[in-house]
């Protein structure tokens, strides 16, 4: 099928990343203006497509890209109610975020670069979303590595960021690479890589993966883990808050991480009911972890960020229980609001002229009036309080734990309770609290540039519940059945939970200056502002890893290099020996002569 | 079947064009633009192999026979099949490249590019001879070349590093010729196609024990190993093999960075071409009862080669054992082939992709390595002579484009989707996988190894802080964009379209998996 449309969503971006990269680099106000409207017309196209989805159009787009021995590897376009959804994610808060760049990102040397690598960013993610087959799926999965390592590193001359855009990069290539290593078992099990015929192979032979299974579904997952930062790779997502403020929200809120998320909702027919189990367990574990570090964090980023992490969490857990468009319609309502709680929390930042802890702001709902009811808004849609579109995806996220395991059903319901607890501390101390510097008194306003933005996404956050993304992508997964019942108990322990963590976070943060947490609990404290030490013990485990390979090779290298001196030395001592014989004197010849001759003339006689 | 001797005319012209450039001594420009003009010619000449070279079908074309000697065995054999063909084309890339990055290089210029051409006339004739005799001639001419580039242009340990290559390369060639010797004293015959036949009907063995067996050789496969070691050493020598890899960081390192683009790019592949187009075919039963310490010796070459370069804090030594490893994957996928799996079927694709991945990352890592070279050449020279990982920093500032390029060459070797390494690596690990799990599940460590460390040199030179000293640092000029610029678009265009490659690689890759 040759319709043009799908490649202009997709590459519509690569044109415009292309144009900055090769001929507008000198000119900050032409590349924002290409990029942003790459992407504005991308998100027009991807309605009519979905229109035309609607009205039962099939769509796909595909030509044959490699041919490898007797195979072939197609790079093929995928439409369906999954990859629409994704698009339309990807390209609307993609599109927001990018107008809101345009004023927050003024002024800076890097803008054309800024916005050359968000708009090659976009497409990589398209991407991802649109691939056919798990082949074209790992091309841009890396593009996405590397444009998440452009964008965070984007001020390079901080070493932080430099450091920060390295260890995201190797900490997702780490996770690569049990996905690449799936990826090259499905394609050799199943003999193919394409989504569509892997399931049906699996379903004409149900045993096809046999005792692999298991291993094959995890090793897939591992590139989720990666992507989508969960635990024990969680550790780069944090320090990606050195990128800017946009880039958090596009990158570390909405999108990026969100691929891992797609990608096993999207190959959730591969996974068994072992691999499944272990899913839902390092989401519900990371939801934990990353909500007690979250209590804890003083720079505002990067509570938004440990608050991202624990979110992803949720929606693993979902993958997890069997549950996919349940993880997605939590992964849109989020896109929405992490999206806007980034960009009001930038418009903070940018108010403070640049100061992230939150310990320095105070009072600034009087100052920003605007920021301030559109971060309350993402607040409570993060915190799932009912009607925000939070609300409904949290829940029916609870209402399957509820159904499947009770633990992980207390888990989600502690956490929504930390999550409460950690947004309120947040808003208190940010926007309630005296100011407690000099430049929270003079915080201003952002420009309408950047606002407008917010309350977009303010009215996405609060009305994205009503949607049904659930319902949309329903006939794409098994039907779940529905059980109305739990629906109720889970919301019923979820509000609790808001009310336990809200009434908490009045009690301890209400007027506070400083935190009285850590005077309280010491020990506790300290283990969650270190972040459980991972950042240290992976540190030292790499470094002990490191040296003991470089000395290991160093050594390797030393002992080759002796024996071939060995070798070398002996030639030379040989030769050296040797020479002693050529004295050139005559005499000694002679000698030399005779002896032979008795020698030779003394075996002739004897034997 | 042509009547033009295509392969002839590639070879000769770098001959004559060598020697042209030595006759015009005392004006080195001229002889600089003979030179230059002579590989331009011969990469047009590659080119138009190219171009009119039949995909459909696997085997040798532009086929040259000769009789030279006949009752020695010694024929003039020439012909290409897709791997032939691959090399030659990066031969002829490579070349006119590396003239670019020793433009300016000092003292007796006209000598260093004649040397330059003889080397490129050297590869030629290794990639497309198919008689042992001039092979071999064409293989040791190879040699010479290389070592009086090193030793009168390299750095202040050249002479220790040139003797040092010399030697080492020398000794696993003798051991070749040995062999060789052997293997034409048993069977009467130079031509790697009849040897070849002979191999896959079982008569080399017994031939050889036949004529050789004895006393010494007590037994037939005794005899028929040791050969095979024989050969193999020259190759594994070459490529190079751990544990006979210790010349290679020393002679990369002091050569001048034209030579070592060379030696990386296309020298290299001299010993992975060899294992493909004589070991596998001559030897199948040897690599097969060799496997598992041969793997290994592969797994030790890509993981310790990675793990050296993250110990070096010397830019060329780092990119210089970087090379180690991306030539292990070749060997990786090599060595794997001649596994036994139960389904003859799957293992039978596995083997094609990775034959075909084998060919790809041939191609591609001479590409990359070069431009990684020619990039740290670039900055030395800048540098005054500095090439520490710790010398610089922050140069992205003053060099945005040097920063960019270099590191998409960098991103390039550390295999991105979307450039060049990336699809001969995935093919390599494709096919290893199914056919040995647990060489290519060890071998991950090297791919990840080697992010960190490529990772780390983007870092460390050009992120952080400007030194006040290198605050002048000039970006790329207009000449070293231009000569950058094919380069780079080479690297996209194969990364994005490896069909382009892969018609040519695929009948040759089908054609070797046959074998087993």
């Amino acid at each position: 099928m040759n319709d043009p449309l799908p490649w202009l969503i997709l590459f519509l971006p690569l044109l415009a990343a292309v144009l900055i990269a090769l001929f507008l680099q000198g000119k900050p106000r032409l590349s924002a203006l290409v990029s942003v409207g790459a992407v504005v017309v991308s998100f027009i196209l991807s309605l009519d497509l979905l229109a035309q989805f609607l009205g039962g159009a099939m769509l796909s787009a595909k030509f044959n890209w490699l041919r490898v021995g007797h195979l072939t590897i197609d790079f093929a376009l995928r439409f369906d109610a999954l990859s629409l959804l994704m698009v339309l994610i990807v390209t609307g808060v993609g599109a927001v975020i990018h107008i809101y760049s345009v004023g927050y990102m003024k002024g800076d040397p890097g803008y054309p670069r800024f916005f050359g690598c968000m708009s090659l960013f976009t497409f990589s993610m398209l991407g991802v979303v649109l691939s056919g087959n798990f082949f074209q799926m790992f091309i841009f999965w890396e593009l996405v590595g590397v444009c998440s390592y452009l964008l965070i590193g984007f001020w390079h001359r901080r070493p932080a960021a430099a450091d920060a855009a390295k260890k995201a990069f190797l900490t997702n290539r780490l996770g690569d690479f049990g996905f690449f290593t799936g990826i090259i078992l499905v394609w050799s099990m199943a003999g193919t890589m394409d989504f569509i015929r892997v399931r049906e192979e699996m379903m004409r032979n149900p045993e096809l993966f046999d005792a692999a299974a298991t291993g094959v579904g995890l090793l897939i997952f591992c590139g989720a883990v990666g992507k989508s930062a969960q635990f024990p790779l969680h550790v780069w997502l944090p320090d990606a808050m050195e990128g800017p403020t946009p880039v958090s929200a596009l990158i570390h809120a909405a999108t990026m991480v969100a691929a891992g998320v797609y990608m096993i909702c999207r190959v959730f027919f591969i996974f068994n009911v072992p691999a499944l189990q272990i899913i839902a367990w390092i989401g519900g574990l990371t939801a934990l972890m990353a909500g007690l570090i979250a209590v804890q964090q003083d720079d505002i980023k990067r509570i938004l960020a440990y608050s991202t992490l624990s979110q992803l969490g949720y929606m693993v857990m979902a993958v997890g229980l069997g549950e996919p468009p349940a993880a997605m319609f939590h992964l849109g309502t989020h896109a929405f609001f992490k999206a806007l709680l980034f960009l009001a929390a930038g418009s903070v930042i940018h108010g403070m002229s640049h100061e992230q802890d939150i310990w320095k702001m105070g009072r600034l709902k009087e100052r920003m009036p605007l920021t301030f009811w559109t971060f309350l808004a993402g607040a409570l849609a993060l915190c799932g309080l009912w009607p925000f579109s939070g609300f409904f995806s949290k829940d029916a996220i609870l209402a399957l734990a509820c159904e499947k395991s009770p633990t992980l059903f207390a888990v989600g319901i502690f956490v929504a309770f930390l999550t409460t607890f950690y947004m309120f501390r947040l808003i208190l101390v940010v926007f309630f609290n005296r100011s407690k510097s000099d430049a929270a008194g003079h915080a201003h306003e952002s420009p309408l540039i950047m606002v407008v933005p917010l309350f977009v996404l303010a009215a996405a956050s609060i009305f994205g519940g009503f949607f049904g993304i659930e319902q949309f992508l329903a006939p794409q997964f098994a039907p779940a059945p529905e059980a109305a019942s739990f629906f109720i108990k889970a919301a019923g322990f979820g509000f609790a939970a808001f009310a336990a963590g809200a009434v908490t976070a009045f009690a301890l943060y209400f007027k506070a200056q400083s935190d009285p947490l850590p005077a309280q609990m010491q020990w506790t404290c300290g283990l969650l502002r270190h972040k459980f030490y991972f950042d240290e013990i992976y540190a030292e485990l790499i470094d002990l890893t490191q040296e003991s390979l470089a000395k290991a090779a160093n050594a390797l290298d030393f002992v080759l290099k002796l024996v071939i001196r060995a070798l070398h030395g002996t030639a030379e001592l040989t030769g050296r020996a040797l020479r002693l014989a050529q004295t050139g004197n005559l005499q000694t010849y002679t000698l030399l002569f005779a002896a032979g001759i008795a020698v030779v003339l003394y075996f002739m006689l004897l034997h | 079947m042509n009547t033009i001797p295509i392969l002839s005319i590639l070879t000769v012209i770098p001959l004559a064009g060598g020697g042209a450039a030595l006759l015009a001594s005392g004006q080195s420009k001229t002889s600089r633009s003979i030179a230059f003009g002579a590989s331009l010619l011969s990469l047009a000449v590659a080119a138009a192999a190219w171009a009119m070279f039949d995909s459909g079908r696997g085997g040798a074309q532009y086929v040259e026979r000769l009789a030279w000697a006949p009752s020695l065995g010694i024929e003039y054999h020439l012909g290409v099949d897709g791997l032939g063909l691959l090399m030659v084309l990066l031969s002829a890339l490579l070349a006119p490249f590396a003239m670019l990055a020793s433009w300016e290089i000092g003292p007796n210029r006209n000598l260093y590019f004649a040397l330059i051409l003889f080397l490129e006339a050297g590869l030629f004739g290794t990639f497309t001879a198919l008689n042992f005799f001039h092979w071999f001639i064409y293989w040791e001419m190879g040699l010479i070349p290389a070592f009086f580039l090193i030793k009168l242009w390299g750095g202040p340990r050249r002479t220790r590093a040139a003797n040092q290559f010399l030697i080492y390369t020398l000794a696993g060639s003798v051991a070749m010729l040995l062999a060789f010797l052997a293997l034409y004293a048993a069977t009467g015959l130079f031509d790697f196609e009849e040897l070849a036949r002979l191999a896959r009907n079982g008569g080399l063995d017994s031939a050889l024990f036949a004529k050789l067996g004895g006393s010494f050789f007590k037994s037939r496969e005794t005899l028929a190993t040791v050969v095979f070691f024989g050969v193999f050493l020259g190759f594994a020598v070459k490529a190079p093999l751990m544990p006979f890899h210790t010349w290679l960081p020393s002679a990369y390192t002091e050569a001048p960075a034209g030579t070592s683009m060379l030696l990386t790019g296309a020298m290299s592949k001299m010993g992975v071409y060899g294992l493909l187009r004589i070991l596998l075919p001559l030897f199948p039963g040897q690599m097969r009862a060799m496997q598992t310490p041969l793997l290994c010796l592969a797994v030790a070459t890509i993981v310790f080669s990675a793990a050296a370069a993250l110990a070096q804090r010397d830019l060329k030594r780092m990119v210089a054992y970087s090379s180690i490893n991306h030539v292990g994957y070749c060997l990786l996928g090599i060595f794997a082939v001649v596994r036994i799996t139960g389904d003859a079927g799957t293992g039978s694709a596995d083997r094609a992709a990775a034959l075909n991945g084998v060919m790809l990352q041939m191609f591609n890592h001479g590409l990359t390595a070069a431009a990684l070279f020619y990039f740290v050449g670039l900055i030395e020279m800048r540098g005054g002579g500095l090439r520490g990982l710790d010398d610089f920093g922050g140069l992205r500032k003053v060099a945005p484009v040097f920063c960019g390029l270099m590191g998409i060459t960098l991103f390039a070797s550390l295999g991105l989707p979307g450039l060049n390494g990336f699809v001969g690596e995935f093919l390599i690990f494709k096919g290893v996988l199914p056919l040995a799990g647990w060489a290519a599940a060890a071998s991950t460590l090297g791919l990840l190894i080697t992010a960190i460390f490529l990772l780390t040199i983007l870092q460390r030179v050009f992120s952080g802080p400007l030194p006040s000293r290198w605050s002048g640092w000039k970006d790329l000029t207009s000449g070293e964009r231009l000569t950058l610029a094919p380069v780079m678009a080479l690297m996209l265009l194969l990364g994005t379209c490896p069909q382009i490659l892969m018609r040519v690689a695929n009948p040759a890759a089908l054609a070797l998996s046959k074998l087993f």
